[in-house]
């Protein structure tokens, strides 16, 4: 039996779809991630009425669905963690956290408790058998490619498996829903960080509002100081955790050239800013490396999940630190995001900024 | 596949007969009962038929019967006319009483909860002591949903009469399953729900004894001597009248047969699957309820097994399922949130059969050893 994680998007109920179309026994399965009551959340992927509609799906797939309640885990893994981030000053990447921890961690093992022996998902990537095992691929449709959000599964997780999309474009797959008559054919895309509804800001302000305890001694609300690389103090700002490295927009001072956010100091709450060539940085140093097969040193790296990719030499440091040389400078290290190695279309691994070397 | 239903707390399957009665009114016949000419007149025969027959069934008299969408409007219509004072609910009554005495809470009313013993039986005598003497409303549900106790009502509508305090009862899971007679409880509200013992969905009713008052939620229409503004669902209504009279007809015979079935069940399950614990068999209950824990096994991944094998079963009553917390219930009669977690209902009803039981423990036995093979931790923190 093949479990299905369907959200109610386009993607995923096409997925299960397909599968039960194939003939094999297909569950569907759906996660509760996020209470969000009371906040209207329609063409989210957690919001309520997306899980209704998967289970609409899975009666016209003929499928049996059920909701697993995982926001307990949610809250830990995903979202806990990602307000920490931007109180550090980092920006966060959490759907790769989701899909680490939640998708591929605890949905399997829930899907295995209900007797499936693996999981399918919507995502736009490719499993490909390799010599050593399965190996992780880009989708042939490289605009839809989502393989950047995978690269912390491990080969046994590839093994359980099944990207059904990965060989299709995003046409394809709003063609096959319309031929299905899918009730979610016409459906848009779901919005980066399912479960912020409103602004960034005000949703880190609210979390450390509601849960004083796992937030201690975070500054809100205080404006920063806007500095220049010298220390010299150019102007208030907004709080530092307002900020994303690289940022360009919103900072509100006058000066000849443009100016962009360098770094971010929370504990001085200061935030550094200056010229596009200061962004350049020969390369990073990275935590938590993981590779999903064997090691390697020459790669291409995705510094975030739009960057095209510059090639690098990737130099493991003792406790799983990493320090990656850009083959080119790159713009816009961006501390919290991942840092994601490919060969080809092949995904080897990654790690996860800390900052930029040089 | 076969699929077999043991979830008939949640709801049951449509009586032959409700169903023939509302066939004319899905079919070449409609009215609106409050008109003049013939088409409303037939309707208006149609719904005070029905009536008779919903109060045959409990012993009250037919204008005293209120017909409505569902239990829980009854509920919520009888507790949310009170205004100040006092309210005494059980800890396990339905989610329409607990939260529409939440809401009171809010407005400003005292509410006082009692809690079962470990029987699931709420002690009448620590009910009758949490009696005050601004005390509004008793609010105590005859059979309980998720373990089928059933509970002192007559005893306590005694107590409260003598201090003139009228009591709601929720007789939604006990109706058509045992004898109800709303004079033999000496309550003031009584609650029934059609679809229950095989009516309709979205028809209920809501005795109210002659000379208690009932302030409608609905207003807009003379309807139920004003009591209950709304067209009336004309084709529930007769589906409803339909079943009650059936089960006024077969009642001796459905309580035979479900505890036929249920005692089957509890009779063989300790030995098919050992170290199951079945909650409440002493006390005094529904004859088509078990409630059963099954130690170190998750109930909503055995609940998931079960129906991808083809049987139907609730880990607790439907309204707090769809997603799975620990039931309340459970918690109040004591048991841990692991144990909680690690039960299920299963409500017999009249239409199963000896072999489809037996059906069952096969696959109760299959699964549960299944879950404790693929995930030995058991339950999840």
């Amino acid at each position: 039996m093949i479990a299905v994680a369907m959200s109610g998007g386009l993607d995923s109920s096409v997925t299960a779809w397909l599968l039960a179309k194939s003939g094999v026994p297909v569950v569907g399965l759906s996660m509760l991630l996020w209470d969000q009551s009371g906040v209207e959340a329609h063409g989210r992927c957690c919001g309520a009425l997306d899980l209704g509609d998967a289970k609409r799906v899975a009666q016209q797939a003929g499928i049996p669905h059920y909701t697993l309640r995982l926001d307990e885990e949610f809250r830990q893994k995903v979202v806990d963690p990602f307000v920490k981030d931007y109180l550090a000053g980092r920006t966060p990447s959490p759907c790769v956290r989701c899909n680490t921890w939640i998708k591929f961690d605890l949905l399997l093992e829930r899907a295995r408790r209900l007797g499936a022996e693996r999981v399918a998902t919507g995502h736009y990537a490719r499993i490909l058998e390799g010599p050593d095992g399965p190996e992780l691929h880009t989708a042939l449709d490289a605009d839809k490619d989502q393989s950047y959000y995978l690269f912390e599964l491990t080969q046994e997780q590839l093994a359980a498996s099944l990207f059904p999309l990965g060989g299709m474009t995003k046409p394809q797959v709003r063609e096959l829903a319309r031929e299905a008559g899918l009730v979610v054919a016409e459906k848009g895309e779901s919005m980066e960080v399912c479960f912020v509804s409103g602004g960034i800001r005000e949703f880190v302000e609210a979390q450390v509002a509601e849960h004083p305890g796992r937030f201690s001694g975070a500054r809100l609300a205080e404006p920063a100081a806007l500095v220049d690389s010298g220390g010299r103090e150019l102007g208030e700002g907004q709080p530092y955790y307002r900020y994303t490295v690289g940022q360009r927009r919103g900072l509100g001072l006058a000066a000849p050239s443009p100016l962009f956010v360098l770094a971010i100091e929370p504990e001085a709450n200061r935030v550094v800013v200056g010229e596009e060539q200061d962004l350049l940085a020969p390369g990073l140093l990275g935590e938590r490396l993981h590779w999903i097969g064997r090691p390697a040193e020459e790669v291409t790296v995705k510094i975030r999940s739009r960057h095209p990719g510059v090639a690098a030499r990737v130099r493991a440091l003792p406790e799983g630190r990493a320090e990656v040389h850009f083959a080119e400078p790159q713009r816009g290290i961006t501390p919290g995001q991942a840092a994601v190695f490919y060969q080809g279309t092949r995904v080897l691994g990654g790690c996860w900024i800390e900052g930029r070397l040089g | 596949m076969q699929t077999v239903y043991l979830d008939h707390n949640a709801t049951t399957p449509l009586h032959p007969k409700a169903r023939e009665a509302m066939l004319p009114w899905l079919g070449e016949r409609h009215g609106n009962p409050s008109s003049i000419h013939r088409f409303g007149q037939a309707a208006r025969n149609a719904v005070e038929e029905a009536r008779e027959k919903v109060a045959a069934l409990i012993n009250a008299r037919p204008p005293e019967i209120v017909f409505t969408a569902s239990g829980t409007e009854g509920n919520n219509a009888v507790m949310l006319s009170l205004q100040t004072g006092h309210l005494v609910i059980s800890s396990i009554e339905h989610p329409s009483i607990r939260e529409g005495a939440a809401r009171l809470e809010r407005m400003g009313m005292a509410v006082t909860r009692v809690s079962p013993g470990p029987d699931g039986v709420v002690p009448a005598r620590e009910l009758i002591a949490a009696l005050r003497l601004d005390t509004r409303l008793v609010c105590l549900m005859l059979a309980n949903n998720e373990l089928g106790t059933l509970q002192p009502v007559a005893e306590i509508a005694a107590a409260c009469r003598e201090r003139g305090i009228p009591v709601l009862c929720d007789a939604v899971q006990a109706v058509g399953k045992i004898p109800v007679d709303v004079r033999q409880l000496g309550v003031d509200y009584l609650v029934v729900g059609a679809h229950k013992f095989h009516g309709p969905l979205g028809a209920a009713a809501l005795w109210v004894r002659k000379g208690r008052e009932l302030t409608g939620l609905l207003v807009g229409g003379s309807q139920e001597r004003r009591r209950r503004a709304s067209t009336e669902n004309v084709p529930a209504i007769a589906g409803f009248g339909a079943a009650a009279e059936a089960a006024r007809v077969e009642l001796d015979e459905r309580r035979a047969l479900l505890a036929g079935l249920r005692d089957r069940f509890e009779a063989l399950l300790p030995e098919r699957v050992p170290g199951a614990i079945l909650h409440c068999t002493s006390s005094p209950r529904l004859p088509n309820t078990s409630h059963v824990a099954f130690p170190g096994v998750e109930g909503e991944s055995l609940l998931i097994r079960l129906d991808l094998a083809g049987y139907a079963v609730s880990t607790g009553s439907a309204c707090s399922s769809g997603m799975v917390e620990p039931s309340r219930t459970l918690l109040a009669i004591g048991l841990s949130r692991d144990e909680a977690l690690s039960s299920l209902r299963i409500s017999f009803g009249i239409t199963n059969r000896p072999e489809e039981i037996d059906g069952f423990l096969d696959a109760l036995v299959r699964e549960v050893a299944e879950l404790r093979r693929v995930a030995p931790a058991g339950v999840s923190a």
